[in-house]
């Protein structure tokens, strides 16, 4: 596994890194490096599919329940998320928010042993699959909705201030990308629920107690759910909105990178 | 055949002149008739910025004549009044001036869309009047296919060039699109009401007009497809509009922002985008700080217009050498039509004595299988096609060198091929 774990780890990893480079080019000069940019995007991506066949051909379980492991599964959803927008030219500039980040954290998955297979672990495949891939879809949905709510925040503030080159880069409109937040989030908030609601279960099945993640995640949970009542409840729209969506992907951010010490499995 | 370019434009005549050697589309067929001469070809384009009579003819002075003639009656002016504001151009720096034209280069602003289509129609025109043959047809023709690729492949086009279309810009980046939306406008201004055909053309659905007066109000309603409300009930439709446009001769603000902010509760978060073109201002610069609401005034606007064309002056540069290239491979298709008929005539003498001679040995081929006369009718044709190999690609060689009609004389005279047919150019 090894080294065909190299061999397609690396065209992804530079498919992820030549898309993000070319999109920081397509702020700088709008219209030239965009359509470079989604091509290393899908080709990184079908890599990096290639790799998880891969990695669920050679294991004997589910082979992304360890923090390397699950990290690259974050990543290949969090694109394969991102390529359903992205191949849009409107949306294309999400890439700016998603792909450097994408590049970032499939490196760390490879350098923490997360693109191999031999990870063991005391839980049934079918529990993992259910429970780690729940929870992980629904976090590279909020991945989606953090980079739209990045965008958003920018694009009012140029807008605000009269920014020059406003209508340089090519940006859907607020209102659109308000409304994909929102979307998105709703999405993958039911995905969360029962990824959690998995989890808890099986907590609860064999009498086990809470760790800082599911704690973290609980958490993260109240955020997003008081994210959708704000909006559809309380009208919360446009900065504040994104605000709270920026939010909880920080609660995100922390459960996978500030609690890598946790030994969650 | 040569092709000669009469015309004048805004670099060179006033629009006094120009109107008077402005013509209809319908009178196309006409005018292209009498330039196009017994054996010439001709198209005629008239917009607001430019008269232009391209000819092709092989009596490339008789062409120019012409054209002074067409555009002398076309003006009712003498001679001398109208010399100085023409140009004559032809051959290769007619064809860039055309491709420079279609792609919006030779325009007011660069990169101006409208031209294109014009271009289109004058060509179309001149076609269905029977004016055009072979050189005009490829070079409009080309010169469509340079406009088209100067506007796919460079960003000349993407940017406002005005403020009504840069206002319209502005809002589609707050909405996205713009279906649904709902203009209030504020005053019955001419720069407002630019700006309102704008938006309405990108799929705004709902137009209001306020004025003091209403009666000045309902013209522009009616003509929008909207409707004309009091001045006193702008507050209360503020909190149903998406997009503010006013320009009325108010002396102070027309919209404080603590009424906008009293309108923003009904909107529950959805933003307002408002662009203020009035002098003095109408809309208070407060509205910008509020949450969700997007103020441009007609500074602002200006700033984005002038930072638009500045873009489009650098893609300029990008499509000028698109338009040049298109302008050498036009020039590369009309040398090669300058040994075409020598090349052919060529080939057609070396066949004929081909034939001859296996005609003249036929007597003594008869003992031949049918599949050993196949053998030797390929065998002859591929000698002469071996010989004429070279001379066929030195012929096109000196073409796009510019000598073509010398090396085709040459041949013509080397092998006898004095038939009389001679060059398109």
């Amino acid at each position: 596994m090894g080294e065909l774990a190299l061999v397609l780890f690396w065209p992804a990893l530079v498919g992820y890194g030549e898309a993000a480079v070319a999109y920081a080019g397509e702020v700088v000069r709008p219209g030239t490096l965009g359509r470079y940019a989604i091509w290393g995007v899908r080709l990184g991506w079908l890599a990096q599919t290639a790799l998880l066949i891969a990695q669920a051909a050679h294991a004997a379980g589910f082979p992304w329940s360890s923090w390397g492991g699950s990290l690259n599964l974050f990543v290949w959803m969090s694109v394969g998320v991102y390529l359903i927008w992205g191949c849009r030219p409107p949306y294309r500039l999400l890439g700016l928010a998603v792909m450097p980040p994408a590049a970032v954290l499939l490196a760390l998955a490879w350098a923490s042993g997360g693109v191999e297979s031999d990870h063991r672990s005391d839980f049934g495949s079918v529990f993992l699959a259910f429970h780690v891939g729940l929870v992980i879809a629904a976090f590279a949905a909020f991945a989606l909705a953090a980079a739209m709510a990045a965008l958003y925040v920018w694009q009012d503030r140029r807008l605000k201030r009269h920014a020059r080159g406003v209508l340089r880069t090519r940006l859907p409109g607020l209102s659109a990308l308000d409304r994909l937040i929102a979307r998105t989030i709703a999405v993958a908030l039911p995905a969360l629920t029962l990824g959690i609601g998995v989890g808890l279960a099986r907590l609860g099945s064999e009498d086990a107690s809470l760790d800082p993640i599911i704690v973290v995640t609980l958490v993260t949970w109240v955020v997003y759910a008081a994210f959708l009542f704000a909006r559809y409840e309380l009208g919360w729209r446009g900065r504040r909105s994104a605000y709270l969506a920026l939010a909880g992907f920080l609660l995100v951010v922390v459960i996978r990178i500030g609690l890598v010490p946790v030994d969650h499995f | 055949m040569r092709v000669v370019l009469v015309g004048t434009s805004h670099h060179r005549a006033p629009v006094a002149l120009r109107e008077r050697m402005h013509f209809q589309l319908q009178e196309v067929s006409e005018i292209t008739g009498r330039l196009a001469g017994p054996s010439g070809e001709a198209v005629a384009l008239s917009t607001c910025n430019r008269t232009e009579l391209y000819v092709a003819d092989t009596d490339p002075e008789a062409a120019v004549e012409r054209a002074y003639a067409e555009l002398l009656l076309l003006s009712d002016l003498s001679e001398t009044e109208l010399a100085p504001v023409l140009y004559t151009v032809s051959d290769e720096p007619a064809a860039l001036h055309l491709f420079r034209v279609a792609a919006g280069l030779d325009s007011l602003v660069p990169g101006e869309g409208q031209i294109l289509g014009q271009v289109r129609l004058a060509f179309e025109h001149a076609r269905e009047a029977g004016a055009t043959g072979p050189i005009l047809n490829r070079l409009f023709r080309q010169a469509l296919r340079a406009g088209k690729r100067v506007r796919t492949e460079t960003a000349i086009a993407e940017n406002p060039a005005s403020v009504s279309s840069a206002a319209a810009e502005l809002a589609s980046r707050v909405f996205g699109e713009l279906e649904g939306c709902r203009i209030l406008v504020i005053g019955a201004g001419k720069i407002s009401e630019l700006a309102a055909v704008n938006l309405i053309s990108r799929g705004v659905d709902t137009v209001l007009v306020a004025n003091r007066t209403i009666e000045r109000a309902e013209p522009l309603a009616r003509r929008f497809g909207g409707r004309a409300i009091a001045f006193d009930a702008v507050e209360d439709e503020l909190g149903r509009s998406d997009i503010v446009i006013s320009s009325t001769s108010a002396p102070g603000f027309v919209l404080t922002a603590a009424q906008v902010q009293r309108a923003l509760r009904a909107r529950k978060g959805r933003p307002i985008f408002f662009i203020d073109i009035a002098v003095p201002r109408d809309l208070d610069p407060a509205i910008n700080q509020l949450e969700g609401c997007y103020l441009y005034d007609i500074d602002d606007l200006r700033d984005v217009v002038e930072e638009s064309l500045a873009d489009r002056r650098r893609e300029a540069v990008r499509a000028e050498g698109i338009v040049t290239e298109e302008a050498v491979r036009f020039q590369e298709w009309q040398q090669e039509l300058d040994v075409v008929p020598a090349i052919a005539s060529l080939r057609q003498h070396a066949e004929e004595i081909r034939a001859a001679e296996l005609a003249r040995v036929a007597g003594r081929l008869d003992g031949l299988s049918p599949r050993e006369r196949r053998v030797v009718e390929a065998l002859t044709a591929q000698i002469v096609n071996k010989l004429l190999h070279t001379p066929t690609v030195r012929m096109k060689e000196a073409a796009g060198a510019a000598n073509g009609l010398a090396y085709a004389e040459a041949v013509r005279h080397l092998f006898g091929l004095d038939d009389g047919t001679q060059g398109t150019r």
